[in-house]
């Protein structure tokens, strides 16, 4: 079922090695087998309280009105949460690294902007109670039009789903609704190119689907700290979420995890621990937050969809001489991880093969939709099927085999990327030799023979001459300069090997609220 | 809320607790019982993580109501071991690494410790079969299905 | 009126670890009296094998069997910043944290043992079987349990290191995207045979054959788990699930596992896996991480074998029977192609 193929590469690696290599028993193996491995439901805490919420049944409204008089008499009911009890009701959680705007409420205030978004959270002495509850509470909305479709999301007129985003779309560098990747002239390509193919591909959005669903428990603990048990998938990062949403010093909260029933991306965004820990701070007791499988599966954050269009100009003996993508991210209603998915797409394309002409402009767009987060192969799964697609396709237009169309266009040591950085310790031709061993797929004595380390570099490694768009000029009064910002551009350099561009450092600018440029959670930067 | 007494025996212990009327099965043994073993995955009977065996045969806990079960005799994934001796399919579930997260494993024993109690030799289809309504979203099921073989192979062994 | 086999492939590379860089994970280590290790970590483990794997990668760096190091994660109080579990980065970015604290570590303990010998410390090895001994001179040793009880009660050392991995932060440029997205990637190629009911639309799973490249096979049974696993959530990507069926329309969505569509174990198929090695200069022994890599070349690879059974392109995912059925339609009928 799985061989290693250690004679490849094999003058790269030391296999001498004692405990690495080895098929040794997994840590947690017999914890899984005797169901002693402790989940974050796995506690028993005395007094411990249900939380659940209401979730707004429009997919864009303003609310009117909540009254939680009725609800906030039901039987058990100890405390009900609204929007003014959040302390820092307003996050995107990439302002940890300093990326993107705050804009998404924990608890909807005045508007809602998904269907399922929460409204107001009922912690009762049980779950039926808490339920019970919230059937007792009357929300007065007023609906509003909603837009589904990224592109009619991008048309003026279409309903704005988040203020702080005007146009439906991330703002990338302070000016730009898309990141851009430039690299050669792909209309120069086209032209040079015996057949163009341009297609559509769409991905729809895809749950993480764990077998666990997200969930915590918080529980007041001594010295006015908080324990936390919960399944995020990455620790700090949800107690820095929460620090800030709950406006606490970090070392307030103590959280425990790191045994979670399946992640695959879904358990990073922190829906419960907030709503759990503020509970329990106004409760006083243990509270526990489990999403319900449905809950899961309609109103929490899936792989969110992307529509993906890609122009190639291939020559007829199978060279891809230009490559051009357009790619819409559906982040749904709130930004998310999906602005740095964007940035991960765009980085990824054209895919590992040597293009001279490459060129996409890669889109965040917010719609009236669950948001989307994380899922297994963020930001390169839905562009990767479309990539592979569209290379089948174009073997098949000029009537090579597959896998040697591969072989041909694939990247080697020493190769310019079109995100202008070397290519290296690459191994796509071996994997497809050995995968076409494996399938008995026939190939070539002369595709056998090729190898990664060999004919890349030279005339490949240069960065190719590269048009330079008129930047926009227009920006609103005072804004703050970008560091990157170039004077108007010069006219286009006539087709010639190219020197590599000289790598300036950046200079230490303090990054605006809102700027693209990450920042190191420790504040430095390095290039 | 009125509780209703409940008394069944767990894994070979007698046990009394009281439940809430439209108390789960699951709920029951995790919450009264403290018996973390059954999992929840879906409380819509959809999942199998809650799978325990009720006189033997595999029901999915968390959509069986606790107070039918009384008088009645259940297993979950708690009770396997014998003392400190791992149950066969748990050891061939080492032995094949059939567990990433473990989160579907304690309702995956039960399920195919229901079928080899029935059927001691089954065929790859029948292990198949015993186990469709246990979702896993790691392994893609083929180490779970060759450790419940595995299992079989043992047991038929040293009964010969 | 008939079942038509096809075979498609694809082939594909993945970035290794959070997009640009900038996250870092810490890792402790220390020794307890008896020279039994712990490694703390903040780091999650969502099945992938993060406990398993770090353990692995310490013992190795100590020099100590694995037997001797127990993996302890994830507690805010304990375990230092690991920025997370995601973005294929476990192995990389903790997996050198956790060498960076090895190593540190190993040299407290190899000074103390080289006291204890009385020899230069640079003469010493370990047997990765718990002694350390001369070079050479196998005779001259000491148990790493021996060495612990002497530097923690007579020498007064603490046998502990600390380690940090970051990959700096990476500006992004805003006209040409220049950029520095990653220090290494896995490599993928996958070839899936499927068949294709005409009359139904439904697409069936035949057998895979499969290579992947990942830097260091740091335990194969794990990499066969992600790999096998991986590849099951790539079939169920590209032939089953969607919360939204009618993708912009976001009605019908499901609610349940009956609703939601996955492959279930009489849905599976053989899997025949090639793992390749060509260690990233910057990984631990190597190790990049197949986390991600995994799932993703199935889906284009069953579109292309779909293609080469019915000659019908699914541009779409997931690519349902009704898909499926309607292409066939359009195009009056199955056209098989050359079969590859």
């Amino acid at each position: 079922m799985l061989e290693l193929r250690k004679d490849i590469f094999a003058d790269e690696r030391d296999d001498n090695l004692k405990e690495i290599g080895k098929p040794t028993q997994r840590q947690d193996m017999l914890g899984h087998v005797t169901a002693t491995s402790t989940y974050f439901n796995d506690h028993k805490l005395q007094g411990m309280l249900h939380l659940k919420v209401l979730r707004s049944p429009h997919s864009h409204a303003r609310i009117r009105r909540i009254d939680l008089s009725e609800a906030e008499r039901q039987p058990g009911v100890r405390r009900i949460i609204r929007g003014a009890d959040v302390p820092h009701n307003l996050n995107t959680l990439l302002s940890l690294i300093n990326f993107g705007k705050d804009d998404e409420p924990t608890l909807a205030v005045d508007k809602v902007r998904y269907k399922g978004e929460p409204i107001v959270a009922v912690v009762a002495d049980s779950q039926r109670e808490a339920y019970e509850a919230l059937a007792k509470i009357r929300v007065d909305y007023e609906p509003l039009p909603s837009v589904f479709d990224v592109e009619e999301a991008m048309k003026p007129g279409a309903p704005v789903v988040n203020e702080t985003y005007p146009k439906n779309t991330f703002t990338y560098h302070d000016i730009y609704d898309h990141q851009k990747l430039r690299f050669g002239d792909v209309e120069r390509g086209f032209a040079a190119a015996d057949h163009i193919l341009e297609q559509r591909y769409q991905m729809s959005p895809i749950e993480q689907a764990h077998t666990e669903t997200n969930g915590s428990i918080a529980a007041p603990d001594t010295n006015g700290r908080y324990v936390v048990y919960t399944s995020t998938q990455a620790l700090f990062f949800s107690l820095d979420t929460c620090a800030k949403i709950l406006d606490v010093p970090s070392n307030t909260l103590h959280f425990i995890g790191g045994t979670v029933g399946g992640g695959f991306g879904g358990k990073v965004d922190t829906v419960t621990e907030p709503l759990s820990i503020l509970g329990a701070m106004l409760t006083g007791r243990p509270v526990r937050y489990v999403i319900e499988r449905e809950e899961e599966m309609i109103y929490c954050a899936p792989r969110g969809a992307e529509r993906i269009f890609i122009k190639d100009g291939v020559a007829r003996d199978g060279r891809i001489l230009a490559r051009q993508f357009r790619c819409y991210f559906d982040s749904g209603a709130y930004t998310r991880l999906s602005s740095y998915a964007v940035v991960k797409c765009a980085a990824h394309l054209p895919g590992p093969y040597t293009i001279s002409n490459v060129s996409a402009d890669v889109y965040c767009v917010f719609t009236n939709r669950v948001p989307a987060t994380a899922m297994r192969g963020f930001g390169v799964t839905a562009v990767d099927f479309a990539i592979e697609c569209q290379m089948d396709k174009l073997a098949h237009l000029i009537g090579m085999d597959p896998m040697e169309f591969r072989l041909i266009n694939a990247y080697r040591d020493g190769d310019m990327k079109a995100h202008r950085r070397e290519a290296k310790n690459t191994a796509l031709i071996e994997c497809v030799q050995v995968a076409a061993e494996k399938a008995k797929w026939p190939l070539r004595d002369e595709l056998k023979r090729m190898s990664s380390r060999k004919d890349g570099g030279g005339a490949r490694a240069a960065v190719p001459a590269t048009p330079r768009e008129p930047i926009l000029v227009s920006r609103p009064a005072g804004q703050q300069r970008t560091p990157y910002d170039r004077p108007a551009s010069p006219p286009p350099e006539p087709l010639r090997p190219p020197p590599l561009p000289p790598l300036s450092p950046p200079p230490a600018a303090a990054p605006s609220h809102g700027a693209i440029r990450f920042s190191s959670v420790f504040g430095g930067r390095r290039r | 809320m009125a509780k209703t007494p409940l008394q069944f025996r767990h894994n070979g212990r007698d046990v009394a607790i009281f439940v809430d009327g439209g108390m789960s099965l699951l709920s029951a043994l995790r919450d009264e019982v403290g018996d973390h073993s059954p999992k929840f995955g879906c409380g819509q009977g959809g999942c199998g993580a809650c799978t325990v065996l009720v006189d033997g045969e595999p029901v999915v806990s968390c959509v069986t109501l606790a107070e039918t079960i009384a008088g009645k005799s259940i297993e979950t994934a708690d009770g396997l071991k014998t003392g400190p001796e791992l149950h066969p399919l748990q050891t061939a579930f080492m032995d094949n690494f059939a567990a990433q997260c473990g989160y579907c494993t304690p309702g995956m024993l039960m399920a195919a410790k229901a079928l080899l109690e029935h059927n001691p030799d089954p065929s790859r289809v029948e292990v198949v079969e015993a186990i469709s309504g246990n979702i896993c979203r790691c392994t893609g099921y083929e180490s779970i299905i060759n450790a419940v073989l595995a299992a079989a192979a043992r047991r038929t062994e040293r009964r010969a | 009126m008939a079942k038509l086999r096809g075979r498609g492939m694809s082939s594909m590379n993945y970035p290794i670890g959070m997009n640009l860089g900038g996250d870092p994970s810490q890792a402790l280590v220390h020794s307890n009296p008896s020279g039994k290790f712990t490694v703390s970590l903040s780091s999650i483990d969502l099945g992938q094998g993060m406990k398993s794997v770090t353990r692995q990668i310490c013992a190795e760096t100590l020099g100590v069997p694995v037997e001797d190091v127990y993996v302890d994660t994830a507690d805010s109080d304990t375990g230092p910043h690991c920025m997370g579990s995601f973005a294929s980065r476990g192995t990389h970015r903790v997996g050198n944290a956790v060498m960076a604290a090895a190593r540190e570590a190993r040299g407290v303990m190899m000074e103390a043992a080289a006291e204890e010998l009385e020899v230069n410390v640079a003469d010493l090895e370990t047997d990765g079987r718990g002694n350390i001994h001369v070079k050479g001179a196998p005779h001259r040793s000491i148990s790493t349990k021996d060495v612990a009880i002497a530097a923690q009660f007579r020498q007064g050392r603490t046998i502990s290191g600390r380690g940090i991995f970051l990959v700096p932060l990476s500006a992004v440029d805003p006209e040409t995207g220049e950029m520095s997205p990653a220090t290494c990637y896995a490599h993928a190629c996958l070839v899936a045979e499927v068949e294709v009911d005409d009359e139904t639309g439904e697409v069936a799973m035949v057998r895979m054959d499969s290579a992947y490249e990942l830097g260091r096979a740091l335990n194969p049974r794990l990499v066969e788990q992600q790999l096998v696993g991986g590849a099951w959530m790539g079939i169920s990507h590209a032939l089953y699930e969607t919360p939204e069926p009618y993708y912009p329309d976001p009605s019908h969505g499901p609610r349940d596992f009956v609703e939601y569509l996955m492959p279930g174990p009489g849905d599976i198929c053989p899997h025949d896996i090639a793992v390749l090695e060509r260690p990233a200069p910057d990984g631990p022994f190597g190790g990049k991480g197949p986390g991600e890599m995994c799932a993703n070349p199935v889906m284009p690879a069953i579109a292309n074998a779909i293609f080469n059974a019915v000659g019908v392109r699914c541009d779409e995912l997931p690519i349902t029977p009704e898909k499926v059925l309607r292409a066939i339609k359009a195009q009056g009928g199955a056209r098989p192609q050359a079969r590859r």
